[in-house]
């Protein structure tokens, strides 16, 4: 529907002509047009407050002098600040007695689980369970290549596993026996260790298997297979496997070896993008309240 | 205001409405992007940055072929949260060497600008082949295949050559050695002597722990050096820029 023109109040033309059609002159509103005047303002307002205009060498800086390095810097300064008191206890605390500090041990879990989920998660998984076929530990189980203590942990964490930054990294080195033992004495020694783990085995293969076990293994994985958690040598009797207790899973493990590894985790070791002491004692605390600690 | 009751001459002209509009749509170009070209703040000096080495580039390559920018950015804004979760918020002079930069604006996936060296090699090699086998809540698609297709250095040299084309400053040097660095780069036991002058902190280990040099190797090798040329330690940001 097409409006009538106003008729009743003189309206001005704005002078053009088209093929005889004119064209009124209706101005706009008047909140419309300082609302635009207003906008206008406040953009020249802003550029002389905030960082703007394009010089010879750099921009104006803005007379509030913001950045966003130096905001971002000042949130992180705000947020530590606050936590000051927190975290340099909990990077001077005697780990082992952090339990007795419900207040820090609180931070120090909340904190932790954080710093999992950001950093830790993507292998050990969300939940910490691991992802056994492809070897990485489950920390929620009590068993522990190289300690489950909450001071080990936190070493582990700091140093990584097999870590080229690090000199004081975990650094164990099971021979690839395949290069070593005949395949049918690596099928013996599989049997023993299947014995020594309590699953079916052949007796017979298993015993021709104890002695070579006695010879080879038990070095690092000590005459009953409790393992050792100096030598990040695993328990073979309990039932928990990194890899897998099936005797393919045991066959390639013996044949080939396995050598997983870790971050160095310390500041350190990443600089930049590391975890600080406090950091490290957080997720450790975290790790070890999971239900594995020792 | 005379000037104003001039527009009809701008309205009844298209030839000069289109000029001039054209001349108002510089302005904004000229005030927003020129600067970029001359001001010297635009990008930082940092030490460390390097071109990529061949492989590195090579692995580039498949990452843009696959379209991992679709899911994945490659920028740590500088946010706090962003900073607490990936590192240090990225520097212009990180992705100077990129062409196309890989900032991206989606992330479906966590941000990579500083995922070298957050995860081991097998790490990555389970991840690519079955993402979910590592990362059960993941939805990315799997790449296995990459493990299986050979990438040769026959054409690297002129892979380089384009880079230095757009800007990249390959030497004539890094060029001639090109195959050869692409080669030597998954050889721990090679001569890499060479390699390490042209790009120090090359990291050289057969990354995907399979003979020959495949498509997963040459993307794990740029996987693990992304974000981890500048040394922060010694990086002190001017908090004006």
């Amino acid at each position: 529907m097409s409006k009538t023109p106003d008729t009743e109040h003189e309206v001005d033309t704005t002078g053009h002509v088209w093929d005889g059609i004119e064209e009124y002159n209706n101005p706009l509103p008047r909140w419309w047009l300082w609302t635009f005047y207003a906008t206008i303002a406040w953009g020249i307002i802003y550029t002389i407050a905030y960082p703007a205009w394009p010089l010879i060498e750099r921009a104006t800086p803005g007379l509030l002098g913001y950045s966003t390095r130096a905001e971002v810097a000042d949130e992180i300064a705000t947020v530590n600040e606050r936590n000051a008191g927190l975290t340099e206890r909990l990077a001077s605390v005697e780990l082992a007695a952090l339990g007795d500090d419900p207040e820090l041990m609180n931070f120090a879990v909340n904190g932790g689980a954080a710093i999992f989920r950001a950093n830790c998660s993507q292998c050990h998984g969300s939940g910490a369970a691991g992802v056994q076929a492809a070897g990485y530990p489950n920390l929620l189980d009590d068993d522990w290549l190289w300690g489950g203590t909450i001071d080990e942990i936190a070493y582990t964490v700091t140093h990584g596993i097999r870590n080229e930054q690090s000199p004081d990294t975990h650094w164990s080195e099971m021979p690839a026996f395949g290069e070593i033992l005949a395949e049918e004495e690596i099928a013996s020694v599989v049997q023993y260790v299947l014995q020594l783990s309590g699953q079916d085995h052949d007796a017979g293969l298993a015993s021709t298997g104890e002695t070579l076990y006695l010879e080879q293994c038990s070095a690092c994985h000590g005459d009953a297979g409790m393992g050792d958690t100096f030598q990040g040598a695993p328990n073979l009797v309990d039932a928990i496997w990194l890899y897998g207790g099936d005797p393919e899973t045991l066959t390639e493990t013996i044949t080939y070896s396995r050598f997983g590894v870790m971050p160095a985790w310390a500041e350190e070791w990443r600089p930049g993008q590391g975890l600080t002491e406090a950091e490290i004692n957080a997720v450790a605390a975290y790790v070890h309240q999971l239900g594995g600690g020792e | 205001m005379p000037i104003l009751d001039k527009h009809k001459v701008l309205e009844t002209n298209a030839t000069l409405l289109l000029v001039a509009s054209l001349g108002v749509v510089t302005v904004g170009g000229i005030v927003e992007i020129a600067p970029l070209f001359y001001i010297e703040n635009t990008i930082e000096d940092v030490e460390g940055m390097r071109p990529y080495s061949p492989l590195e580039l090579q692995g580039r390559e498949i990452y843009l072929r696959e379209g991992c920018y679709v899911c994945h950015s490659q920028m740590i804004r500088p946010m706090r949260d962003e900073v607490e979760r990936y590192g240090h918020y990225s520097l212009a002079a990180e992705s100077q060497y990129d062409h196309p930069f890989q900032w991206g604006s989606k992330r479906t996936g966590p941000d990579l600008a500083r995922v070298g060296g957050r995860y081991s090699d097998d790490w990555h090699v389970d991840h690519f082949t079955d993402p979910q086998s590592v990362v059960p809540e993941s939805v990315m698609p799997k790449y296995g295949y990459l493990l299986d297709n050979l990438v040769s250095s026959e054409h690297i040299d002129d892979l380089l050559s384009t880079h230095r084309l757009v800007g990249v400053p390959y030497t004539d040097e890094m060029i001639e050695n090109a195959a050869a660095d692409f080669n030597v780069q998954v050889d721990p036991f090679g001569d890499i002597d060479g390699l390490l002058e042209r790009y120090p902190g090359a990291q050289v280990r057969n990354f995907d722990s399979q003979p020959g040099i495949s498509e997963m190797d040459a993307l794990i090798a740029y996987m693990q050096m992304l974000g981890t040329l500048v040394d922060f330690s010694t990086f002190t940001p001017d908090p004006a820029r």
